[in-house]
């Protein structure tokens, strides 16, 4: 608390310096806005903070002042000379408190409620009631510039690189060991200083949070409420000065969540919701950003108030918010003066709040974001720049550069040459197992056009979407750098997330993990497969038959649905009539082969059979009956490819019987029935609907030849009305709408497949 | 009124550019590649302890890539622009030297890269030389 009761007073002596100006200048013109402003924030912000730092005589200074400030920006009050002359007393009597606390004196307060009594409308003008400055207490801490603070760890930097040039030429020059002695005793100062420089810029951000549950409990017990705090991720490390910057912000952030976004227990209950409520602070390194979360399950943000509000101070005329998005609406939180509150008490304002806490955080380069749930409550999401925060990195070889990650957003490392590693290509893709964990794979080399060589190292990196394996060639070492933003045109890439300059003295590239799995066009919308739980499930997969195919690679087909395994001659296999046939005898049986078989001597073919339609399927050998698991890692793309299971530590394809009996064994085009496509003025049967119907055992025709007759006929909403008997077929109409007219409406929705296709066997049966 | 310029040969021309623009003039050391970015950036380089991006003036300016590698003693002006360092290479350098600047008004045919990179005209002796804003020879992602 002493820490915290320091940065204050610190703060404010600040503040009071910056602020010296402007009273002055609003003195001479009262009516400036912008001045009003400026000291009304310096007011509240003294107000809030004196509200967790139990400083209850600052703090009734100035909600005394605040009170008064807000009448005359509300427009209630003019401010004449005795108010300015009262406000400005307040101010500075503010001054001479913060001084009597920073020195540890006493300092007489029966003047404050003369001060605070001079502020009425009706009061007389205040007499001078200052008692004369408090000698000022010796600071222990100084305030430094930032850009000092630059010139320092730059510097820094300058110097680590001399001293490892240094270090070169003296290698090379069979340096003295006296020398040799110096230069270390040199690198050992150098490594220390540098990382004393290094903690003068840097801070856990846990110096932000420290101060939050005593501000929540605080301000929860005022009134009256109960708050659930959970802090997360407090050793992510910042820029001291971003700390700095967002400590005011947070607070303010966290006063609303408790005051207006968490409900009373009473109402909590009422609402089926617990009687404490939550609120969640994390902050988190993303990619070059700090993104802190502030999230509460209170009421959210009512926006219909917020617009009647912004209606009722005229911020804008009436059509203008009626045309305004949701997003847009929400920004109205943001409005100078503006507070979906109506009630004002000693813990949070009328609006001031949200206006700074944006401005302080466009200050440092960052952004805020609302997401409301209205009755679920409200997360603030700020995000910081990244800049000059220094990160962990592993830094890593591909061809012949290297590249940093950052070391959280890395997994784990393994060989691909390791135990339970396995590369495969599936489709287009390529996979990897580690272990029995799927993932895809991302080859840097190719990805950034350096090398075509298989991967020797895999990083697995988390994203937030999903994790996936980075292909690398070596994991050269372990660094702590910092990172700055890139150029423009290097960051439009979106693969890196800064660059850095290492001991080495030769720029170096951080690689962006969510980046790079986005340009390389992975999506992990699919639930990720290869959970722990498929483990269990083995045993009630299905059996299937192992074997090698012809194209070398292991694959899987069910049981149930091979006939028979045997050998053939080459002979009885034949490409005719476009495919690849087998003769067994009197019969021919259509024959699939991934690969060619002309070069094997004798075949062995599965012979598959779904109980009427057979077919063939040409192997190398068959090697084991195995059960499959129950869940399968989906293919890329639908074929012949059911999915891909983990067999004792190895990927392997299963066949979809289904699909080679669709697309081998299909019956004959002349034991369909007809269906005929009645009215297709735009083509649109023909090209959508055909295909689908054929699918399920039609021959389409647009026009009967003599002679023949249709089974059913579809015809379009709208394109005359067919009639069956001159059709000679029931006749299925199709609408464009998916909802149907009323009830005597018996129109399909055209694409509504199975209702169709439904429709259609229907009318066959009933024919 | 005249204003100080840097004389410098940038793909087989003499060009003057605006000493405002200039922060130093430097021999590049190793040059990184950055896989994937424009081709107009060859890569970072190390000046001290700052990190600046290298732009290839024949690419910037639209003309063919220059042949080869960059060699270690480059020469190369280095501007900053939005807060980013960024090393222009040069064939040579010959001057600095007070210049009155004159419009590009002759009805000059110049071609895309030049014509934009062009902010006006100085004359040496002479010998009529292009004002290269070297703002525009960096390249800005559209979306930034």
């Amino acid at each position: 608390m002493d820490d915290l009761l320091q940065e204050f007073i610190a703060e404010t002596r600040e503040t009071l310096e910056a602020l010296a100006g402007e009273i002055v200048a609003w003195e001479a013109d009262p009516n400036d806005r912008a001045r009003l402003d400026a000291i009304f924030r310096f007011v509240h912000t003294v107000k809030g903070s004196c509200g967790f730092l139990d400083l209850p005589r600052l703090g009734r200074l100035s909600h005394a002042a605040e009170d008064v400030l807000a009448a005359v920006r509300d427009g209630q009050r003019i401010p004449d000379l005795s108010l300015v002359n009262a406000v400005l007393a307040i101010v500075d009597r503010i001054g001479e408190v913060v001084e009597a606390i920073d020195g540890g004196t006493a300092l007489d307060d029966s003047a404050d409620d003369l001060l605070i009594a001079a502020l009425s409308p009706d009061a007389a003008p205040a007499g001078q009631v200052s008692q004369g400055s408090a000698p000022r207490a010796a600071s222990r801490s100084v305030r430094l510039s930032v850009d000092l603070l630059d010139r320092m760890m730059s510097g820094m930097s300058d110097l680590v690189l001399a001293r490892n040039e240094l270090a070169r030429r003296l290698r090379d020059g069979m340096a003295d060991p006296s020398v040799e002695a110096s230069l270390d005793r040199l690198s050992l100062t150098l490594a220390e200083m540098r990382d004393t420089v290094t903690r003068t810029r840097m801070q856990k951000i846990e110096a932000l949070f420290s101060a939050m549950p005593r501000l929540v409990r605080d301000t929860a017990t005022e009134l009256g409420k109960q708050v659930h705090l959970a802090i997360d991720g407090a050793d992510v490390e910042l820029d001291r000065e971003m700390i700095e910057l967002m400590r005011d912000p947070l607070v303010h952030i966290i006063r609303n969540a408790v005051d207006h976004g968490i409900e009373a227990p009473d109402r909590r209950r009422a609402l089926n919701k617990p009687a404490a409520g939550r609120l969640a602070i994390s902050a988190r390194q993303s990619g070059n950003q700090i993104l802190v979360e502030i999230a509460d399950d209170g009421a959210g943000i009512d926006l219909a108030r917020l617009l009647a509000k912004a209606a009722a101070q005229k911020l804008h005329d009436p059509a203008e918010l009626a045309r305004m998005s949701e997003a847009e609406r929400l920004d109205l939180v943001f409005h100078p003066g503006l507070s979906s509150r109506d009630s004002v008490n000693a813990v949070s304002g009328r609006g001031v709040g949200m206006d700074v806490v944006r401005n302080n955080i466009e200050q440092i380069g960052g952004r805020i974001a609302l997401r409301n749930r209205p009755g679920e409550g409200l997360t603030i999401a700020i995000h910081v720049p990244l800049t000059l925060s220094i990160i962990s990195t592993i830094v890593v070889g591909v061809g012949d550069q290297r590249f940093a990650v950052a070391r959280q957003s890395i997994d784990e490392i393994v060989r691909t040459s390791g135990a339970g590693i396995r590369i495969d290509r599936v489709g287009d893709a390529a996979l990897a197992t580690v272990r029995d964990r799927r993932l895809p794979l991302v080859a840097l080399g190719q990805l950034l056009g350096l090398t075509d060589a298989p991967p020797q190292v895999l990083a697995i990196v988390a994203t937030r979407d999903g994790d996936y394996a980075l292909g690398l060639d070596a994991v050269l070492d372990t660094e702590e750098l910092v990172v700055k933003p890139a150029a423009p045109a290097v960051m439009a890439t979106g693969v890196y997330a800064g660059q850095t300059l290492p001991d080495s003295g030769l720029p170096m590239l951080l690689l962006d993990g969510s980046g790079i799995a986005a340009v390389a066009g992975l999506r992990f919308a699919a639930p990720a497969v290869g959970d722990e739980e498929q483990a269990g499930a083995v045993d009630a997969g299905v059996p299937a038959l192992l074997f090698d195919d012809l194209d070398g690679q292991r694959r899987a087909v069910a049981l149930a649905a091979i006939d028979r395994v045997e050998q053939v001659r080459h002979e009885a296999v034949r490409r005719t009539g476009g495919q690849l046939r087998l003769s067994c005898g009197e019969t021919i049986v259509p024959l699939h082969a991934v690969a060619p078989v002309e070069d094997c001597d004798g075949i062995t073919v599965l012979r598959l059979t779904d109980g009427a339609a057979e077919l063939a399927y040409a192997v190398v050998e068959p090697i084991d009956i195995v059960t499959l698991p129950t869940r399968l890692a989906p293919p890329a793309a639908p074929g012949l490819i059911a999915g891909v299971a983990m067999l004792g530590g190895e990927q392997v394809e299963v066949i979809d019987p289904y699909q080679l009996f669709a697309t081998l064994a299909a019956p004959a085009t002349a034991a369909r029935p007809l269906c005929l496509l009645q009215g297709d003025a735009g083509g649109w049967m023909d090209t959508f609907l055909r295909p689908a119907i054929e699918a399920s055992g039609y021959a389409c025709v647009s026009r009967l030849a003599p002679g023949e007759s249709a089974a059913v006929a579809l015809a379009m909403e709208g394109a005359g009305d067919p009639d069956p008997a001159a059709v000679g077929a029931p006749v299925v109409r199709l609408r464009t709408q998916p909802a149907a007219r009323g009830p005597a409406d018996d129109s399909v929705y055209r694409y509504d497949r199975v209702a169709l296709i439904a429709a259609m066997n229907a009318c066959g049966v009933a024919q | 009124m005249t204003e100080l310029f840097l004389i410098a040969r940038v793909a087989g021309r003499t060009v003057a550019i605006p000493t405002q623009q200039v922060g130093s003039v430097v021999d590049l050391g190793e040059v990184i590649a950055v896989p994937l970015t424009e081709r107009a950036v060859r890569g970072l380089t190390a000046l001290r302890s700052r990190v600046v991006t290298v732009i290839d003036t024949h690419l910037a300016l639209g003309l063919p890539a220059e042949p080869g590698p960059i060699e270690a003693g480059r020469r190369a002006v280095i501007t900053r622009i939005d807060g980013h360092d960024y090393a222009v290479l040069v064939d040579a350098l010959e001057d600095v030297a007070p210049f009155e600047r004159l419009p590009l008004s002759l009805g000059l045919a110049l071609d895309g890269g030049w014509r934009a990179a062009a902010a006006g005209l100085v004359e040496r002796d002479g010998e009529p030389m292009l004002v290269l804003d070297l703002s525009v020879l960096v390249p800005q992602p559209l979306a930034a």
